[in-house]
């Protein structure tokens, strides 16, 4: 039913009580701004960090891109792809071919993004033939066929590697900075897309096929259509985070950047912060950078760690730590529900009933 | 006469990658769960003899007696007190715990036996095969495999059809709620069914520990042998499955022929190209199993 429906121009709804529609509490607009400063903030770190903690930073702003991106296809259309490596790869390799043929590295990056995109389109078609269990798998096989492909060719280094050229005249400093910029650009704009998105009418469409995708096909939304948007939307999401490891590295390697690991790291993430929250990506990627820093002498053991306490979350703590948080205390950095407060009318607030876009979202009162 | 050996030796390279194949075939068809950490389990096996061997210096034969019934218990016990936990709490779940514990198994292996390559050494069986003529010979090893294949792939075929049991994993597979309300124990017929293919898995590591080198990253890939070739011969058919292996074998040794570089993509192509054009195989089947 369409808040419309239920309610006159007015804002009175059918029992005389008159209410009010918003996107958040106050919590909400207050982290807006809290969010906003953050980044500011963050923007600022390199005059007065040290070099190494800022390129520490870069390695968990790509995490932090890529498991928003799987998270908004695992945690929202219900799609595991164990792939997204590919299109890390292709942001990585596009801007390795550009910089060969002489572009300036920085400028290859919105190039490296748009042809990922577009190249998720033909693989789209072909995967999504396959559903649960086998679309994984078979996104897993286009990355290893990627890792084969780019190895013969001698131009690119092979199956070892090569230098990204033009990376030379920066200057060790400068290019740190340049590249730490260019993370948390992609980042931030990688969460806030996937925000912006879930905030559109399509975003209704994600959050009811979350929770229940049949329900969401029998009152007429679009699936598929969402559930491409959504594919093409990392796609583009993780060759952002590729085009930020090739530079911060200086080198393109297929073993690298194809890596099935990335995905490893994506899921684990995902499921320590909590999977189908814009905020739980956040906070699964801190905790993974802290303990991947905290265990670093410990070669893969915090991987195994992580893993296992990955696995038993799915199993028995589904909402992630961001969902065992928000139970405690209603916060949310990300607000992308409705509120609907009954009673009377505080002015200055919110949307009036009645005005508000299309249906009610996920809960009538609440997220 | 090189094409003739390389179309024998795909057809008996297409028996190796059969017997990864079914086990996650009987998988898939009976708890329709693709097992992600399928590759990794097998590799795990022939760590597993490797060690044994070490420790007991037995014939290498030998671990084949040894390490199989363990993995059946594992099946069993890991079906029942971890996946069985993850099946509960819906699909995505499961492929999120079976990827995970793929990653924490190859690191855990990583960590335990360093990533040099190892092979399980069985002697002169390795190298000794029937010479035909001089440019054409086959490996008793290759025919072993394929001989392996079709017993196990019977073998699941003549369970599910003939035994009581098999009847009851087969009914559960259909429909769970009938199939308890007339007295199965699905929880106990999906232990079966995993104990069965995790004893198809071992067979696949251990024949792949004497065919080549392996090191604890050898996994995944053979897991995407295994399930292309399920994929290619239609989803929940089981002599299906061996016809994949052998139209993935031949894709690769008659890629190997180009570059060897080719032959390990070539498979992964055809997948693709079968994907494309027959989505669902080569020989598709209505029912499940």
């Amino acid at each position: 039913m369409t808040l419309g429906a239920l309610a006159a121009p007015d804002g009175t709804a059918p029992g005389g009580t008159s209410f009010v529609v918003t996107r958040s509490r106050r919590s909400g607009t207050w982290a807006g701004l809290a969010g906003a400063s953050g980044l500011a903030v963050l923007a600022l770190l390199p005059a007065f960090a040290s070099q190494g903690f800022i390129s520490d930073l870069v390695n968990l702003y790509i995490l932090v891109c890529v498991s928003t991106m799987w998270n908004a296809l695992a945690g929202y259309v219900g799609l595991v792809s164990v792939g997204q490596q590919l299109y890390i790869g292709a942001g990585a390799y596009t801007v390795l071919v550009l910089a060969q043929h002489g572009w300036e590295p920085f400028a290859t990056v919105p190039v490296a993004v748009v042809a990922a995109a577009v190249l998720a389109v033909p693989a789209s078609w072909l995967v999504f033939r396959l559903s649960g269990a086998y679309f994984a798998i078979a996104t897993w096989v286009l990355a290893e066929i990627a890792i084969l492909f780019v190895a013969r060719f001698g131009s690119l280094g092979g199956t070892t590697g090569t230098a990204v050229p033009g990376l030379d005249g920066f200057g060790a400093a400068n290019l740190l900075r340049d590249y730490y910029w260019l993370g948390l650009g992609i980042t931030a704009l990688s969460v806030l897309g996937v925000y912006a998105l879930l905030r559109s009418r399509l975003g209704l469409v994600l959050t009811a096929v979350r929770d229940n995708e049949v329900g969401a096909r029998s009152v007429g939304s679009r699936v598929m259509t969402a559930k491409r948007a959504v594919y093409v939307l990392a796609a583009a999401g993780c060759a952002g985070a590729g085009t930020v490891l090739a530079i911060s590295q200086l080198e393109v390697e297929p073993g690298n950047v194809f890596n099935v690991q990335w995905t490893a790291y994506m899921i684990f993430a995902v499921l320590i912060g909590g999977l189908g929250t814009i905020e739980g990506p956040i906070a699964g990627s801190i905790v993974f950078f802290v303990m991947q820093q905290t265990l670093a002498n410990y070669n893969a053991w915090y991987l195994i760690i992580l893993g296992s306490v990955a696995m038993a979350m799915a199993i028995w703590a589904r909402q992630g730590l961001w969902g065992i948080i928000t139970s405690r205390a209603p916060v949310q950095l990300f607000p992308v529900g409705y509120y609907v407060h009954f009673g009377p009318r505080r002015p200055g607030r919110g949307k009036v009933g009645g005005t508000g876009p299309g249906a009610a979202g996920p809960g009538e009162e609440g997220p | 006469m090189t094409y003739l050996n390389a179309v024998i030796q795909g057809l008996l390279l297409g028996g190796l990658f059969a017997l990864f194949a079914c086990g996650l075939s009987l998988m898939f068809g009976v708890m329709e769960v693709i097992n992600l950490a399928h590759g990794d389990i097998a590799v795990a096996a022939v760590y597993l003899g490797l060690s044994l061997i070490a420790v007991t210096h037995i014939p290498a034969i030998w671990v084949f007696v040894l390490v199989v019934p363990v993995f059946i218990a594992g099946g069993y016990l890991g079906q029942r007190y971890f996946l069985q936990r993850s099946l509960d709490s819906g699909p995505v779940t499961t492929l999120l715990v079976t990827f995970g514990l793929s990653i924490v198994l190859e690191n855990v292996l990583l960590e335990v036996y360093s990533a040099n390559s190892q092979s399980l050494n069985i002697g002169s069986l390795v190298s000794s095969s029937i010479v035909v003529s001089s440019q054409l010979s086959v490996p008793y090893l290759s025919m072993i495999f394929l001989g392996a294949a079709v017993v196990s792939l019977a073998g699941i075929h003549l369970f599910l059809r003939r035994t009581r049991t098999g009847r009851m994993v087969r009914a559960v597979a259909d429909d769970r709620e009938a199939a308890q309300m007339v007295g199965a124990n699905y929880r106990h017929l999906f232990g079966v069914a995993a104990a069965i293919a995790a004893a198809t898995v071992a067979l696949a590591g251990l024949a792949l520990g004497m065919y080549t080198s392996i090191s604890p990253t050898t996994g995944p890939s053979y897991l995407l042998y295994g399930f292309a070739a399920v994929v290619i011969g239609g989803l929940g058919s089981l002599w299906g499955t061996l016809a994949g292996g052998i139209v993935l074998g031949l894709a690769t040794t008659l890629g190997s022929l180009v570059d060897p570089d080719f032959g390990a993509m070539l498979p992964y192509l055809v997948f693709l190209a079968v994907l494309a054009v027959r989505p669902r195989g080569l020989f598709p089947k209505k029912a499940v199993l």
